[in-house]
């Protein structure tokens, strides 16, 4: 006799736990090609899984076995075509002796093993890269809101749900269909019994007529008894299903600098910066577009390999870029509609003059309109150490000086290594906005 | 088209290729049905889970096993399943069974009704019976104690992660995988136990273990005693230690100097599971062959006896050809000889040997040829014998031509190979030579032993591999092998290498 059973609905995930161990085992290996992949992905892929090559180093598992050269071997192949013993046949180039794959067999003779990290799992390392502290990753994994909506009925549910009129039209439809002698009838016919009863010698006739009233009322009362007015088979609930909450659209423009002094480095922190936006802005919104624009001394939109990748340099003048921020706004993305976030980038350096501009674009136009403008700017590490208050810094700094003290929305912060990202992040993010819901 | 009703012909099992655990149960007494009365064939209880693919990635990189210990390799493994898997490079097993009692067969939820039906004869019923009845297995596993193990041993080791941590946990496992073939008794085994008697001697062992490495203080000058009188001790312990040993897992796990207790405990429940697959891995042709025949013998039976359509058989052909599949040496889908075919190949041989022998069957099995009853031969071959000596014993000069085999030998320094024998009257007796010595993993897989421990010098181990055919091992994987040897031994430890002197 057999025994069947039914294991789908057991615990999937039996080896996560030796997963787990197996990441933490090649983590210094991860943690590279994790880089490596911020480095060649867009920003709007981050968060995708993502296949990681890793390199037997850390997770072979040797054991002894036969070396693949020396010495002498025999064996047995399939497949004789045209050999006679005694036939000599030249190796076959760089062929692991014998052309046979004896070592082979265990797997090891793998030079790399590739596998794809899971979204979460690239994004725990993505984090912990930017050295994320527990606390904030919930807040930027956060679910999606739900909202329960109304979604038909269901025949279970909490009394407090119940829909009293399709309950009570089911309970009428079934005491028609079932004939349950109405209230009415009922009552008629008790009169007409009370009636009968009444008179004090009944003829024949009546006394027949009584007996079979009685009956009858004996009949409809049963009945009446057994076909309930309202069955349980009647009660409908209102039925909420959970849905997403619809969440509006947001923009997120990604403003750099790239003159000369925006070096490999510093595009790479401010890309690193730009991903954590997106990510963020991905969680919280439908919708997110991402809009590059890079300036030097005039600003281009432009795609974002572009953006990181391309060479171009020149004089700087940073308020073109706030310019073409304006106009494309207000071509394609109208702030009834829009989120509209800004990152700026920048090693500080402006043209002279020009500061001063750009913190009237801000604080007359751009402010009014935008969610959050966060200007991160890009230091040197050793620089970091020298001006690490917020008074002193680059001209573009020391201006926006004025935009921070008139609007909240606004905030600047200095970066020197990933390290900064996060924390900077955090602050920019949280810092007086901790009660208001984002968007 | 024209519209053909579906309704079940009287017979058929079951119509659809959807299954559901009526058809299930309704198929799989008619399997057993033709296993029990026909082949005669003696199986353990059948417990046959349904899972899914997820499941059975886990399963199968936890070494096939229902319940294992935490390790990060098993993880390793499933994310290289995972891959090939997602990619398409490699379809999931349609089945895994257990060697345990009941005999656990996980059939995978994808599967059509038709391919469980072969799954279940297959394994249900061909691997099952060969669990039970091959001397290997009945001599070297407790197929009723292995789940009961597996689980104490998962527990062990959970609770030594907690107590020890889960890093030198996965030192000591790290180091044991890495031995885990060198971990076998091949040629004695030792007495069965209950669990509860396991657990008791496992407290004696950790007393005796204690004990073994007492030496290590008798080294402190003050003790009394002459040299020659230390020098006969130390000869006694060498004795004691029964030197040379084989399974190296057992020697460190008994002699260690510096292994603590839980970490010995941890080297034998790794022995342990690689002994209970001793068998498996030295006699993958004639399970397979087995489980194989047996299914094929079964769903014919039933085809003919219209209890599975047309269809469901082509389906189950399909699938029964694909496993059966034995590329050419120059295919680029080579990769040695499938066990699963020549092991079918050879059992349907001894069929036809037993019922219609040509001459030369006469002359090479003069036992069996013409006998009839192919029954009872096969039952005594799936008993008796292991891959080397079922085809030192069986392989038939006609299943050779079959396979157009051929064996070359391959020398080093010589720029060419040899062709030493093919398919012909010449050759079939070397041809069946040399299979056969493939097949035993005692030939193929490196001799090594550890002849030696000086106890009261520097505490070197020293180990001595015999090469065979002037084979070395591997440089890098003995180099890293033998760190971890040494990081068990805690002592410098000395590998030889040495011809086979014959």
């Amino acid at each position: 006799m057999a025994h069947f059973v039914d294991r789908r609905l057991n615990p999937k995930d039996k080896s996560l736990s030796n997963r787990r161990r197996f990441l933490k085992r090649v983590r210094a290996q991860i943690r590279e090609a994790v880089d490596e992949a911020v480095r060649e992905r867009g920003i709007a892929d981050v968060g995708r899984g993502k296949s990681v090559s890793v390199p037997t180093g850390g997770v072979a598992e040797p054991t002894f076995r036969q070396a693949q050269e020396g010495g002498r071997r025999e064996r047995v192949f399939p497949g004789n075509k045209t050999f006679q013993t005694g036939d000599r046949i030249a190796k076959p180039r760089g062929g692991a002796g014998g052309g046979g794959r004896q070592g082979a067999q265990s797997g090891e003779g793998e030079d790399d093993f590739l596998f794809a990290l899971s979204r979460e799992e690239f994004l725990d390392f993505f984090f912990e890269d930017l050295e994320l502290p527990d606390l904030v990753k919930q807040s930027l994994k956060e679910i999606t809101r739900t909202h329960p909506r109304r979604s038909g009925y269901s025949i279970t549910g909490s009394p407090a749900n119940i829909n009293v009129a399709r309950t009570m039209r089911n309970a009428f439809g079934r005491r028609i269909g079932l004939r349950r002698p109405k209230d009415k009838e009922a009552q008629e016919l008790v009169n007409r019994i009370v009636q009968l009863e009444r008179v004090s010698s009944p003829t024949e006739e009546q006394k027949k007529e009584l007996a079979a009233l009685r009956v009858k009322c004996d009949e409809v009362t049963r009945r009446r008894k057994v076909i309930a007015y309202i069955d349980p088979l009647d009660v409908r609930y209102n039925y909420f299903q959970q849905q997403p909450e619809p969440n509006a659209n947001a923009v997120m423009f990604c403003l750099m600098d790239v003159s000369a002094s925006m070096g490999e480095r510093e595009k790479d922190l401010a890309k690193r910066f730009f991903m954590l936006l997106h990510l963020f802005l991905e969680r919280r919104y439908e919708k997110t577009d991402i809009v590059f624009i890079r300036h030097t001394h005039d600003a281009d939109e432009v795609d974002e390999e572009t953006f990181f990748y391309s060479p171009q340099t020149g004089g700087t003048v940073v308020s073109t870029a706030l310019v073409k921020m304006k106009e494309i706004i207000s071509e394609r993305y109208s702030p009834s509609e829009w989120n509209i976030y800004a990152a700026q980038a920048s090693d500080g350096e402006n043209f002279s003059g020009d500061s001063a501009k750009c913190a009237g674009l801000l604080s007359q136009e751009l402010m009014r309109i935008c969610q959050y403008f966060a200007y991160v700017e890009i230091v040197d590490e050793d620089e970091a150490q020298l001006i690490n208050s917020e008074a002193s810094g680059m001209e573009l700094w020391e201006s926006y000086r004025q935009v921070v003290d008139i609007w909240p929305n606004f905030a600047r912060k200095r970066v020197a290594r990933v390290s900064d990202i996060y924390p900077v992040f955090r602050e920019l993010f949280s810092r007086s906005r901790a009660g208001e819901p984002h968007g | 088209m024209a519209k053909v009703t579906r309704k079940p012909k009287p017979g058929l099992l079951f119509e659809q290729v959807d299954w559901d655990f009526d058809r299930l149960r309704r198929t799989y007494d008619a399997i057993e049905e033709v296993a029990r009365k026909d082949l005669e064939i003696d199986v353990y209880p059948n417990q046959i889970e349904i899972i899914s693919s997820e499941q059975m990635l886990d399963a199968y990189s936890s070494i096939g096993m229902p319940l294992m210990y935490r390790h990060w390799s098993f993880g390793k493994h499933f994310l290289s399943h995972e891959r090939l898997y997602r990619k398409g490079a490699r379809g999931l097993a349609y089945e895994i069974v257990i060697n345990s009692d009941p005999c656990i067969s996980y059939c995978l939820e994808e599967n059509t009704m038709p391919l469980q039906a072969l799954v279940m004869a297959h394994a249900a019923f061909g691997h099952n019976h060969f669990f039970k009845s091959n001397h290997l297995f009945q001599q070297w596993t407790d197929a009723e104690g292995i789940l009961d193990y597996l689980e104490y041993a998962r527990r062990y080791i959970a609770g030594c992660e907690e107590l020890h941590g889960p890093g030198r946990v996965e030192a000591v496992l790290d180091a044991a995988h890495a031995l885990m073939p060198y971990g076998v008794f091949r040629h004695r085994r030792p007495r069965r136990l209950s669990l509860q008697e396991a657990e008791e001697q496992r407290r004696e062992r950790i007393a005796a273990a204690e004990q073994n490495v007492y030496y290590l203080w008798n080294t402190i000058p003050d003790i009394p005693g002459s040299k020659e009188e230390i020098d006969a001790a130390l000869q006694e312990r060498k004795r004691e230690m029964q030197l040379p040993e084989e399974n190296l897992l057992y020697f460190l796990e008994h002699y260690s100097p510096i292994l603590e207790s839980w970490q010995r405990e941890i080297l034998r429940i790794v022995r342990n599971v690689s002994q209970y697959f001793y068998p498996q891995k030295q006699t993958k042709v004639m399970n397979e062959g087995c489980a194989c025949f047996v299914h094929y013998y079964i769903l014919n039976k039933l085809y003919a006896e219209g209890r599975v359509s047309d269809g469901a058989m082509l389906e189950i052909l399909h699938n029964h050809t694909n496993v059966l599949t034995q590329p050419d040496f120059d295919d680029p889908r080579f990769s040695g000889i499938n066990p699963y075919a020549l092991g079918f190949a050879m059992m349907q041989d001894i069929r036809r040997i037993c019922e219609e022998p040509s001459e030369e069957d006469r002359e090479w099995f003069p036992d069996i040829a013409g006998k009839g009853d192919w029954r009872s031969v096969l039952k005594y071959a799936w008993a008796n014998y292991r891959d080397e000596s079922f085809l030192q014993q069986f392989l038939s000069p006609a299943v050779m031509r079959r396979f157009r085999m051929f064996a070359l030998t391959d020398e080093t320094g010589d720029s060419h190979l040899t062709v030493t024998g093919i398919h012909d009257t010449s050759g079939y007796r070397h041809l069946r030579d040399v299979l056969a010595r493939n097949h035993d993993i005692s030939n193929t897989d490196p001799d090594i032993q550890i002849v030696d421990a000086d106890l009261l010098g520097d505490r070197c181990l020293h180990m001595r591999v015999i090469k065979r055919d002037r084979v070395p091992l591997d440089a890098a994987s003995r180099d890293a092998t033998l760190k971890y040897v040494e990081r068990l031994w805690g002592y410098k430890v000395k590998l030889e290498e040495v011809e086979a002197t014959l």
